[in-house]
């Protein structure tokens, strides 16, 4: 394990001249893996490199590459607004990025006619945030919708699958309500329903925990584990609750910044010294990542003369 | 400095006026250039129908009764001064056929179905259900956007002669079991003054292209809004400003092409 971080670096003063001196300014990257890590690397499903996006003048992210296991869950966390949810839809071929590449099982996902990008999703799913139910159609037909849409199954067998899906989310019961007679953590479990009704080799979450109460939370990371288990299915999940996932993720990634600030195991996560991270897992209100937004001198503008 | 920030704005408008005109185009073509799919999409039309056209039946039957009664009653009390209001049947008819009918369903339709288009596409779009489609490998524009453009071309031009024959019921009303005119002439004068060509072709075809317009408005606005609160709302006024702009524009750009 090495260590190339300079904490003397982050010190608050020096950090903004530090970034407009040197435009290079590079925030080095912790690198965990081990070599008994690099050893036994499994084959990656999704593979994204040197990914560059921006919106308008702003960058979301620059420069950034990461491997997603099969089978494993990898979990992707960071703080709110910095496009944790667009990375995503680059993946899933929602947006195109300005430089680099996502590879999905090999194929360029952003090259690939709009045909063969279909053929592709058919085999993911996305869990979006708000779920994303379809609110003119109870929880059966949107879980069945994929399944209408893309297999040619007869109805009997349709409703097998999806009480099935149900049944798995422990909403079999509800399967006739509409989604506004759902709670936001039943929403969000009926969405995972639909989310699998199709057997998809790799399921994207976004932000599956948030705003959910304890207990819904508790089943969410319970069904997560659970399906990447049994389906050995290949999850992604963007999230900031991290004490959820951190415990759910086989393997996990820090973005902030527009980079990747660090990557490995819970384990390794847990015990880094890294203080950019440890910010973020522990919670503090100040450190690297300022309080403050950036602003002119405080002083000056309260007591400046306006023009 | 000031004079150059204003014509900054000015081609900055322009440029989005262009490029929103664009978008709009490429939404459309996409919905519409599409092999039909006869087994999937005829019940999501049904239902587009229903929701867009059947769901506005009221306000457009209510409507037209009162404009054709008040029209009569204008028209019999200037009529009666000359002796001939015994061609207020034709006046009523004629003035619904034209002009009333199709305009007025249209700037209806725009405030009743188009603004809930608008509506529901933005509350799709933020609730990211749109974005779920794309996901589940099914096109939105394929799945969402061309039932509703089909919808309101077909349920605006029958809207507009429901408008018209219950506007012309209003007239006889009026004119005919209020003011006294004889039943038989009412009848006899409108059913010769009224044309095939001129006047119930001309009123569904001004009716078909405020159709095309206030849909087309209504699904842009929804389907490129800002997918939030205050976006929604700005883009339901924006479809209701927008196509009652166009529809009065383009009717008299019609009236000229018709009767002009």
């Amino acid at each position: 394990m090495q260590l190339s971080w300079d904490e003397r670096e982050w010190n608050h003063s020096s950090r903004a001249t530090l970034q407009k001196s040197d435009a290079n300014f590079k925030i080095p990257v912790q690198d965990f893996q081990t070599d008994s890590d690099m050893s036994q690397e499994q084959t990656a499903l999704v593979e994204v490199n040197n990914l560059r996006f921006s919106r308008g003048s702003r960058v979301i992210y620059d420069d950034i590459s990461l491997k997603i296991p099969k089978g494993k869950v990898t979990a992707i966390m960071g703080p709110s607004g910095i496009g944790k949810t667009t990375l995503l839809k680059l993946i899933g071929g929602q947006l195109t990025p300005d430089k680099g590449e996502v590879l999905f099982d090999g194929q360029n996902i952003h090259k690939l006619s709009r045909n063969a990008l279909f053929e592709a999703r058919k085999r993911m799913s996305m869990l979006f945030q708000s779920g994303a139910l379809f609110t003119d159609m109870n929880v059966f037909d949107n879980v069945a919708f994929a399944l209408r849409e893309h297999s040619e199954l007869p109805e009997a067998i349709i409703r097998r699958i999806v009480l099935m899906k149900l049944q798995a989310v422990g909403l079999r019961g509800a399967a006739q309500l509409m989604p506004s007679e759902l709670s936001g953590g039943m929403q969000r479990r009926a969405a995972l329903a639909r989310a699998i009704a199709l057997e998809p080799e790799m399921v994207l979450y976004d932000e599956p925990f948030t705003g959910q109460d304890p207990i819904s939370m508790g089943v969410l990371v319970k069904l997560i584990k659970d399906l990447s288990d049994a389906l050995s299915l290949t999850s992604v999940v963007v999230s900031h609750d991290v004490s959820e996932v951190l415990s759910i993720a086989d393997y996990v990634y820090v973005i902030a910044e527009q980079r990747i600030i660090a990557h490995g195991t819970p384990q390794q996560l847990r015990q880094s010294d890294n203080p950019q991270l440890r910010q973020f897992i522990d919670g503090e209100p100040d450190g690297p990542v300022p309080f403050h937004f950036p602003a002119d001198a405080y002083k000056e503008e309260l007591l400046g003369a306006h023009d | 400095m000031h004079m150059i920030d204003s014509i900054t704005a000015l081609g900055a408008r322009a440029i989005n006026l262009v490029r929103g005109m664009g978008q709009a185009g490429i939404m459309l073509w996409g919905a519409l250039v599409q092999v039909p799919r006869v087994k999937k999409g005829t019940p999501l039309l049904i239902k587009q129908i229903y929701v867009v056209g059947v769901q506005s039946m009221i306000i457009v039957v209510v409507s037209g009764l009162f404009i054709g009664m008040v029209l009569a009653l204008q028209g019999y009390t200037i009529l009666v001064d000359f002796g001939t209001e015994q061609s207020l049947g034709p006046l009523v008819a004629l003035s619904l056929l034209r002009e009333l009918g199709p305009v007025v369903t249209a700037l209806l339709f725009a405030g009743r179905a188009g603004s809930a288009l608008t509506a529901e596409l933005g509350l799709m779009k933020s609730t990211e259900q749109l974005s779920s489609l794309e996901m589940m490998a099914v096109d939105p524009l394929r799945q969402v956007i061309a039932p509703r453009f089909w919808a309101g071309l077909i349920s605006m031009p029958l809207l507009s002669l429901m408008f018209v024959a219950v506007g012309v019921y209003g007239g006889y009303l009026v004119g005919v079991s209020w003011k006294g005119i004889d039943d038989g002439a009412f009848w006899s004068i409108l059913q010769a003054a009224v044309e095939w060509r001129q006047d119930i072709v001309n009123c569904l075809i001004k009716s078909v292209v405020f159709a095309w317009v206030v849909t087309w408005i209504s699904l842009y606005r929804g389907y490129h809004s800002t997918p939030n609160p205050e976006g929604i709302s700005r883009a339901t006024t924006q479809t209701v400003v927008q196509s009652s702009l166009a529809v009065l524009a383009l009717d008299f750009l019609l009236t000229a092409l018709m009767f002009g």
